[in-house]
Formats: structure tokens, sequence, C-alpha cells
């Protein structure tokens, strides 16, 4: 890694962070070693690979939030990312039979006891990974099915109930104990039952009141987002208005509208505050909300539901217009125009808020001002040294792999403390090896050659059906030729371009071959005075510098990572094998790791 | 070498130059060449050189005979005229070529076993008459395609991969070109393109003779102690005398120097060429003095690099030879056949 010191250059430690899906992932998947599983038809490892990591393949194949995507690097270098997402789902698709690839729960159980509240993705997590160091898992949920809220609020056309049955299902299979229909109603009688320790998984599970003029007459037609959702997953609600308005512009917001489009709603509108851009929602769920016949309409404020007789008509708005001070922060400016809008039902869908009356304050448990619990952010431990959080509970609502990535956390910090360890310094580091890729002068282990392929359209249901049909799942998968054009698009940021300095003979044929010309041999200086001085503009401040020093000359070699394409190229060139191309392996921690720490290996290769 | 082309990915938003092109619209095919020659580095130079000057790829002619160097020419300008000649004869193909059509630019590549050994009396005619082209010569001190042996550049006392030292005096191409009449005489570095780029330029924009000595190590054959043409004897001994920088005639003079520092040389084309003085005092437009400088640092094992000579306001064989202005196939039959009275007139002249 560069430093911005001169001449004070140590060996490259900043190789896993190129992996630009695999930083951004915050399980931290290693994307491109099984998009190259899938290219080669072995689906069951491919899935394997995602199933270490984030536990729900198939799910999350469906609907993570992919924040790999906005950051992997084809899409800096072409018009769009690998189809990162898909690619699991077809992994999960195609695996066939994979209980017996799974692993066992050791037979012998170490005799400690974990509870989890909340059947989550954050729980279901905590309860994997511990199960398989041997520790006896009870999982308490309040419902009727294990999930959370993929279960009760992601609607089933866009995640069937057969995908969470299944991967809950291997999590189960591990020796877990899931009682369902058990509300834990008191944090102390759950401690006094003597488990070694506690993870709450309880996820954020109140959704956001509209309180305006009105809302109180016509409730019976204004519904929480969340709450509707829930009750349309479990059959509770199976009719809706002809005219529906959703308040709100993110998740939920989309997956009322659309949910509201099937159920039979002629007239769907989705009345947001803010413009179109800003809007929370995913690109993609806009585009399918648009798509489905929704209208999205920006800059409207809500005043007050309009009622007749305890009936509900319609909602009033304010129209306001998006202006930006000085600093380019933005403020909705009133307008005084203002407009009804008329209904026979709103869905309130405008941000969910944790609750935890279920736990009580006298218990020593430290909360914060806003209500959430003290924690430590790297170990999630409470105040409560035998309790632990994890997902939506922990710091406020995200999404499935926040919460998967957050229980691999808690299950380390559990597996230390029940082991008396330190839940800090005793922590285990992520393991980061490097393997050399040559297999002749210019033979890799790995398919060097960059396709030009465009992204992967995802087939889907015909509209009709779709709308028809609220269960009926929209999107078809990538079939096997989809999947490995989809897969050869991805660039393969984990095999990392390695610099020996002791080698080169600064003939500069790295520099000239180099097709996105990142390398360049130069003077020394900072990494702001060398980004002036090379070949290519190195404007994107997010990716790093690779100095290396050494050289005869005395000058050092700068490679800027933003783009290169990992061709492989400039060790095909280098006649002394200066450069090489070693394949970055990195392992997050997870419970039962050894201690380690990240980068330590990757510079002792190097050096 | 390698198999793979280079990926086609960003060649559409990288940058262009003022009349549209990319800097990948200026390369070739992928080299067949062993991993770290010289001559991909010169290759890399000439795309440079091109890009910045605006050149259409499609107005130039890139003329070679034969030799790894001579092979080059398929690795840039790929949208480009070109002719493969036979070992040595580059330069009557060449001549050839400008007459024809004296609106190509025309360069020429060559080797050091293509030129000052079997081609060495083509070479001295092209020099002598002035033909419009820039020369450039990338000298490894072998004849590299044939395996290794030394060329006539091969200095006298150094040593071939096996051992066996040269016995033979060298020809030093830049002496013989300036002793020619060339009119722009340089010599750089492979492995300096910070010198190299701006020569090459200048040698395409410079209307006569102008010849590029530029050292370009064989990795695979020459490249040992022992050797005077290898990266590091030429990084320990390479003495510039100056730094060119070309300056196009719409362009505008952005760097700073010291009044003094600099000496401005017009070419034909309202070319500028800003010479900046180095360390030697050296002027290099005096071909005498040039001379008797490069033979005493020959002398030295030193090797002088940089723009050694340059004549302002030069000319090249059209000029000599008073031909027509257009390109032979621009002329109309009326040009062509002006009637039995001119044919009349001339024959009068005759008797
Ligand atoms: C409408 C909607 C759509 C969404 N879509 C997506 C999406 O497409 N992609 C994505 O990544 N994320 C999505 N999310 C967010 C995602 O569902 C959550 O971030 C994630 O499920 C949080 O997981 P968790 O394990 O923290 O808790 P949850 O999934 O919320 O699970 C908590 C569980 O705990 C149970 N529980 C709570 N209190 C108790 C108690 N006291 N006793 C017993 N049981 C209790 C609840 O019944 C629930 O089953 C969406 C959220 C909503 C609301
Ligand atoms: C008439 C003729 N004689 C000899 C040869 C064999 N031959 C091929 S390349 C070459 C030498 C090339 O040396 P140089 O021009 O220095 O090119 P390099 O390969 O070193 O770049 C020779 C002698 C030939 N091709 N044609
Ligand atoms: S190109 Fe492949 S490895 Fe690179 S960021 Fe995108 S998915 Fe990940
Ligand atoms: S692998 Fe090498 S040649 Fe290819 S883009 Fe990266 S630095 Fe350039
Ligand atoms: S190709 Fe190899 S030897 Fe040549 S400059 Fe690049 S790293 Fe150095
Ligand atoms: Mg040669």
């Amino acid at each position: 890694m560069s430093s911005t010191t001169p001449g004070v250059r140590p060996a490259p430690s900043h190789l896993h962070q190129v992996v630009d899906c695999q930083w951004a992932c915050p399980a931290h998947t290693p994307v491109p070693e099984y998009l190259r599983l899938i290219a080669a038809g072995r689906y069951a490892e491919s899935y394997e690979v995602n199933w270490w990591s984030n536990v729900f393949p198939g799910i999350l194949g469906r609907v993570c939030d992919r924040p790999c995507e906005p950051a992997c690097r084809r899409g800096r270098v072409d018009e769009e990312p690998v189809a990162i997402c898909r690619m699991k789902r077809v992994a999960a698709d195609l695996k066939g039979d994979i209980s017996a690839r799974l692993p066992k729960a050791p037979v012998k159980k170490n005799g400690k006891r974990v509870a989890c509240v909340g059947a989550g993705p954050a729980s279901l997590t905590v309860a994997r990974d511990l199960a398989l160091e041997g520790y006896a898992v009870t999982i308490f949920d309040g419902g009727t099915q294990a999930g959370g809220m993929m279960r009760s609020q992601i609607p089933k056309f866009r995640l069937p109930d057969s995908v969470i049955d299944e991967e809950c299902g291997y999590v189960a299979a591990l020796d877990v104990e899931v009682v369902l229909d058990r509300w834990i109603n008191s944090l102390g009688a759950l401690r006094s039952e003597g488990w070694d320790a506690i993870f709450v998984g309880t996820g954020a599970p109140r959704g956001r009141e509209a309180d305006l003029p009105g809302r109180a007459e016509a409730a019976a037609n204004v519904h929480i987002g969340i709450e509707w959702l829930a009750n349309l997953a479990f059959g509770h609600v199976e009719t809706v208005g002809r005219r529906v308005v959703v308040l709100g512009g993110g998740n939920t917001a989309m997956d009322c509208c659309r949910s509201a489009r099937r159920l039979g709603a002629e007239d769907v509108q989705v009345i947001v505050r803010s413009g179109f851009d800003e809007m929370k929602a995913s690109p993609w769920e806009k585009e399918e909300a648009l798509h489905e016949g929704v209208l999205i309409r920006n800059c409207m404020v809500p005043l007050a539901f309009e009622h007749t007789d305890g009936q509900l008509t319609g909602v009033t708005f304010e129209h306001v217009e998006v202006q930006r001070d000085a600093r380019g922060k933005r403020a909705l400016m009133p307008t005084g125009r203002m407009e009804t809008v008329a209904c026979d039902q709103v869905l309130v869908a405008i941000g969910q808020e944790n609750t935890f009356p279920w736990i009580e304050r006298d218990l020593g448990l430290a909360f914060d001002q806003w209500g959430m619990p003290a924690l430590n952010e790297k170990t999630l431990q409470s105040s409560l040294p035998d309790v632990f959080f994890g997902g939506d509970s922990a710091l406020g609502p995200k999404n499935i792999i926040t919460a998967v990535a957050q229980g691999h956390t808690a299950a380390v910090s559990i597996d230390l403390f029940l082991r008396g360890k330190d839940v800090v310094a005793d922590r285990p580091g992520d393991r980061i090896t490097l393997a050399s890729q040559k297999m002749g002068i210019h033979e890799w282990a790995y398919d060097s050659a960059i396709s030009d392929l465009d992204r992967e359209k995802m087939p889907t249901q015909a509209l009709e059906l779709a709308l028809k049909d609220i269960k009926l799942e929209l999107e078809l998968g990538f079939d096997v030729k989809k999947a490995c054009n989809e897969a050869s698009r991805c660039l393969n940021c984990d095999m990392a371009t390695v610099f020996t300095a002791k080698t080169c003979i600064e003939c500069d044929s790295c520099v000239d071959i180099c097709p996105t010309e990142c390398i360049t041999f130069t003077e020394d200086g900072t990494d702001d005075d060398l980004r002036t001085r090379l070949k290519a503009p190195a404007p994107n401040l997010e990716q790093m510098l690779y100095v290396a020093d050494g050289l005869k000359t005395g000058r050092v070699m700068v490679k800027d990572e933003n783009l290169c394409l990992h061709c492989g190229l400039c060790s095909e060139r280098c006649p002394t094998n200066a450069w090489d191309m070693l394949k970055v392996d990195w392992q997050v921690a997870h419970a039962g790791s050894q201690a380690g720490s990240v980068g330590a290996e990757a510079a002792a290769v190097s050096a | 070498m390698t198999y793979l082309a280079k990926p086609r990915l960003l060649a559409d938003v990288q940058p262009r130059n003022a009349i549209g092109f990319t800097k990948r619209d200026y390369e070739g095919a992928i080299s067949t060449l062993c991993a770290g020659c010289g001559h991909d580095s010169v290759s890399a130079a000439i795309v440079q050189a091109f890009y910045e000057l605006d050149i259409e790829p499609h107005r130039v002619a890139k003329m070679s005979g034969i030799g790894c160097s001579s092979k080059t020419p398929d690795y840039f300008l790929g949208a480009s005229h070109g002719f493969n000649s036979v070992h040595g004869r580059m330069p009557s193909v060449a001549t050839g070529a400008s007459l024809a059509n004296r609106e190509l630019t025309l360069i020429g590549i060559s080797g050091d076993g293509d030129t000052a050994s079997i081609g060495i009396g083509q070479f001295a005619h092209a020099m002598r008459r002035g033909l419009n082209i820039a020369y450039i010569v990338e000298n490894n001190g072998v004849y590299g395609l044939t395996k290794g042996q030394f060329s006539a550049t091969a200095d006298k006392g150094s040593k071939s991969k096996k051992g066996v030292q040269n016995a033979d005096a060298p020809i030093d191409l830049v002496a013989l070109a300036l002793q020619l009449g060339a009119t722009y005489v340089a010599r750089s570095f492979s492995g300096d393109k910070d010198q190299l780029v701006p020569l090459i330029k200048g040698a395409l924009r410079h209307q006569g003779a102008a010849f590029i000595d530029v050292i370009s190590p064989c990795v695979t054959f020459n490249n040992h102690s022992g050797s005077t043409k290898s990266y590091d004897y030429v990084r320990e001994h390479n003495e510039a005398v100056n730094r060119v920088e070309v300056i196009q005639p719409r362009q505008e003079i952005t760097t700073e120097y010291e009044p003094g520092s600099v000496r401005r040389v017009m070419q034909h084309d309202g070319t500028a060429l800003l010479l900046r003085k180095l360390g030697l005092d050296y002027d290099p437009t005096d071909r005498n003095r040039a001379m008797n400088q490069l033979h005493e640092w020959n002398a030295k094992g030193e090797i002088l690099t940089g723009l050694l000579f340059v004549e302002e306001g030069a000319d090249d064989l059209h000029h000599h030879l008073n031909t027509v202005a257009k390109p032979l196939n621009q002329l109309t039959q009326a040009e062509l056949c002006p009637g039995q009275a001119v044919l009349d007139k001339l024959n009068a002249a005759l008797r």
C-alpha cells in the first residue's frame, strides 16, 4: 500500500481492498471466486462458498440490497456492474442436493447454551456459526415461521416461501432448536433461565406513524405499511381498495405499492416528499414499480387525511420545491400549492423504529438517548457482558446482509466470551493468503481475457400473469448460458498484481502494454503529488495508489488501482516476472477462527 | 510476448486528441517480440508522438526492412499504410513512396543490422539526398531476429551473451548521418520516453532527412554485463545534451523557462522546437562541433543523447528535384498529358 511519506514504502497490504465487491459486501463474500465456480459449472461449490459467508445465498440472490454492485470495478470501466446478486441465485437454483456438502454440527457439544431472541437473519447466522462450534443454540420467535422480516415483510413475488424454508432449514439441521410462537416478554426472566449467553436479534419492528389531522377518523382505511405487509404475508389481508395512496419512498413503499397492484388496485400512487432521485428505494425497485403501472409522484408533503362519516376520501398534500443552499444542503421549500388526492386506502411507509418493550430498564443494560442499546460497535456486546445484539435491533434498520455480517461479529464475541477470552484483545483477525496463478509464460489459472459482453437482463414473468397472482415469483433467474456470460464479465479483482522491485529492470514493457495506463515509473513523492504525475489521470481518491520503491534508478513504481482490469498483461509482458498475478484469498474471521491479523500474511508472502 | 489483444473496455471513454482520436486508435496488432524488448517501448513512443501531433493514421506510411525492429510497424498505427521491404532496402522503397505521394507522413523503422550492416549503402543515399522521412533505427547491437550475432554497431570489445569479444570497429550511425548531411539528427534510449517522444515528434515535423538512433536493448541476446547496449549500461553512461519540446503551429507555449536557457528552432511547417540545454555546453546547430563532440564522448565510452543536430529551414528531396507539388495520384489527365503544343515546344527546346 502507498504511504504519504516518500521513501518509506511498506509491502502491499491493501490487496484485499482491491476486490471492490468483496470489500463492499458487509459479510465480505468472495464474489469473484463464486462467479468463477459458476462459470466452471461447479454450482454446488459456488453455493457453498456463499453459504459460509452469507448463510442465505438463495434469499440474498433474490432480494439483497447489493452494496457490492455500485462498488463493482466493472461499473467503472463499462456501463453496468456485474450482476453479482443474481449470480448467487444461479448457484442456489442449479446446485442440486447440497445436504451432503454442508457441515454437520459436532455430535459432542461443548456444554454451553445460547439463547437467540428473534428468528431473523441475524439470529440464524449467530446460531449457525455457534452450532458448528458445538454450542447448544435455541432460537425463540413470537411468529409462527422462522425467517423474521424476510418471511413477514418481503412479498412472496420477490421471495418465495420455499427458498426461506430451505435456507432456514439448513441452520435448523445443525441441531439448532427453533422455538416458534414464543414471545419473549422479559429479558430478566430469560436471563434467569441460566443461558450462558443471550443474543438479541429482534429487528426494528415498529412502523413509523403519520400523525396528521384525520388519522384517527380515517383509521379503518389507513394502515402502517409493515403491518399491512405482514398481514398480507400470513394471509390475513386479501383485498385492497381500488385507489391506493402509499406514503413514503423507500423499499417498504415499493413493496406496498407493488403488492396493492397485485391485489387488484387500479390506481396506485406512491407519493413522496423528496425528488425521484433522492428516494431511498433501490433504483431497480422503482423501475419495477413504474413498469407495473404505479404512479410515483415527488415533492409532495402530506398535510391531512380527508374523510366523511369516518370514511377516508383522500389525502391532501402541499407541493414543495427542492432547493439547495450554498453548502449544497437540500431543503424543501413550500409553494403554497395544495392538492387532494382522492383514494380509498392509504399505506404509510415512512420508516421503521426500534422498540424494546420487553427489556426491563433496571437490569443494567444501558440504552443511549435514542432508546438504542449502548453497544461496542466492534463486538456488539452490550453493557451486560452476556447479552449481545445484531441485525436491525443493534444499530438500527438496514438489510439482510448487514444482519448476517453483524451475526458473524456477535458470534465471534459470544464464542470468545464463553471461552473466557477478551472479546476485544483476543479477537481473531481475517486470514489473507496469496497464491501465484502462473501456469506458463502466458497461461494463468484464471480466465484473464476480458469479455466485452453487456450485463444480462433478468427474464421475468409476463406482466399480466404477474399482476394476477401475488405469490407468483416475478424474476425467472438466469439460465446456464446467461450465467456463464455474466460470470465472464467479472474482472477477477482478487487476482492481484504484485510487484517485486528487486527483479525489475525498468524496461517499461508493463507501462506500454497496460490497456488502462495504470502503471507509472517516476520520482517518489507524496500520494497527492504522485497523482498529478501519473501516465493516466488518477482522480478516484477512494482507490489506492500502490507504490513500491527499491528500483535501481531510485524511482518508484506507482500503480493506480482504480482502473486495473486484472488482465495480467503487465505480468505477461514483464521479462523478469517482477509482476505476478497472485490470488487473494480473504477469509473473514468467524466464530472459532484462530488469532491472526489482516494483511499480516499478505505482507509476509510478498516481502 | 502475449497472445491476448488489449481489451477494448474503456477504449471509447479515453481522452481524444484535437482530431478526435484516442491513443488506442494509433495502436496496432499485439506485439510478438520478447517480453521486455526495447523495440516495444519505441512503438509505444511512436503511438504517443502521432497521437500528440494529431496526425490522421490513414495519412501515414510506415516503411521497414527486416529484423525484429523492422517487424514493429505491425504493432503501431494499424490503420496506416505500410511496406515491409527486403532486408536493408527500406530507404529505396521509402524514396519511391515519398516521391509518389509527398503528402503522406513517412516513418521508416529499421534495425542496426538492417541499416548499418546490409543496408548501409541505401541509408547513406537516403540521408544525403534529404529524403523527407523520420528514419528510426532501433539499435540493439545485434541481429535480434537471427538470434544475437553482433551487428555493425556493436562496440569494439563488448561481449556477446556467450562471452565472445567483438573485434571489429563500430559504425556510429549518428556520426554517419551528420557527415552525410542529414538535417535532423538525434540519439535516444527506449527506456526514456520523456526524451524520446518529443524527438520523434520533432522528426515527424521535420522537412528533410531526420534520423534518430534509439538504443533499444535486446533483453534476450544483449542485455548482459559486458554489453554496451544493455538497460543498465545505457542508464549509467547516458549524457543528455538537451530536452526538446515540440510546439505545434497553432499551439501556445505554456512552459516557463529562464531567459537564455532555451533555444528556439523553427521548422518548415511552422513547428517550433524548444531546446533546453542540459549540463554540457552543446550547440545543436553547429554540424562540425557536433561531430567533434560526438567523437570525444564516444572515445570516453559515454553516450550523448538528445537532439544532436538540427538545421533550421532545411529542405528535402522534393525541393532539390523541383517535383510537382501534388501527390502523383491527384494529377489529372490534363496535367499528365498537357497536349501537342507543349510537346512540340519541348521537342523544339531539345533540337
Ligand atoms: C417491507 C420490507 C422490505 C424489505 N426488503 C428487503 C430486501 O429486499 N432486502 C433486504 O436485504 N432487506 C430488506 N428489508 C430489511 C430486512 O428485512 C431486515 O433488515 C432484516 O430482516 C433484519 O434482520 P434481523 O435478524 O435483525 O431481524 P428481523 O428480520 O426483523 O427479525 C426479527 C424477528 O424477531 C422476532 N421478535 C421480535 N421481538 C421478539 C420478542 N420479544 N420475542 C420473540 N420474537 C421476537 C420478530 O417476530 C421477527 O421474526 C426489508 C424490510 C421491510 C420492512
Ligand atoms: C538478404 C537477407 N540477408 C539476411 C537475412 C537474415 N536476417 C534477418 S534479420 C537479420 C538481422 C536483423 O538485425 P537488425 O536489423 O539489427 O534487427 P533486430 O532483429 O536486431 O531488431 C538478418 C541478417 C535476410 N532476412 N535477408
Ligand atoms: S469485476 Fe468481479 S471481482 Fe471486480 S468488483 Fe466486479 S464482481 Fe467483484
Ligand atoms: S493487470 Fe496489469 S496490465 Fe492489466 S490493467 Fe492491471 S496493471 Fe494494467
Ligand atoms: S515489465 Fe517488468 S522489468 Fe519491465 S518495467 Fe515492468 S516490472 Fe520492470
Ligand atoms: Mg539489431
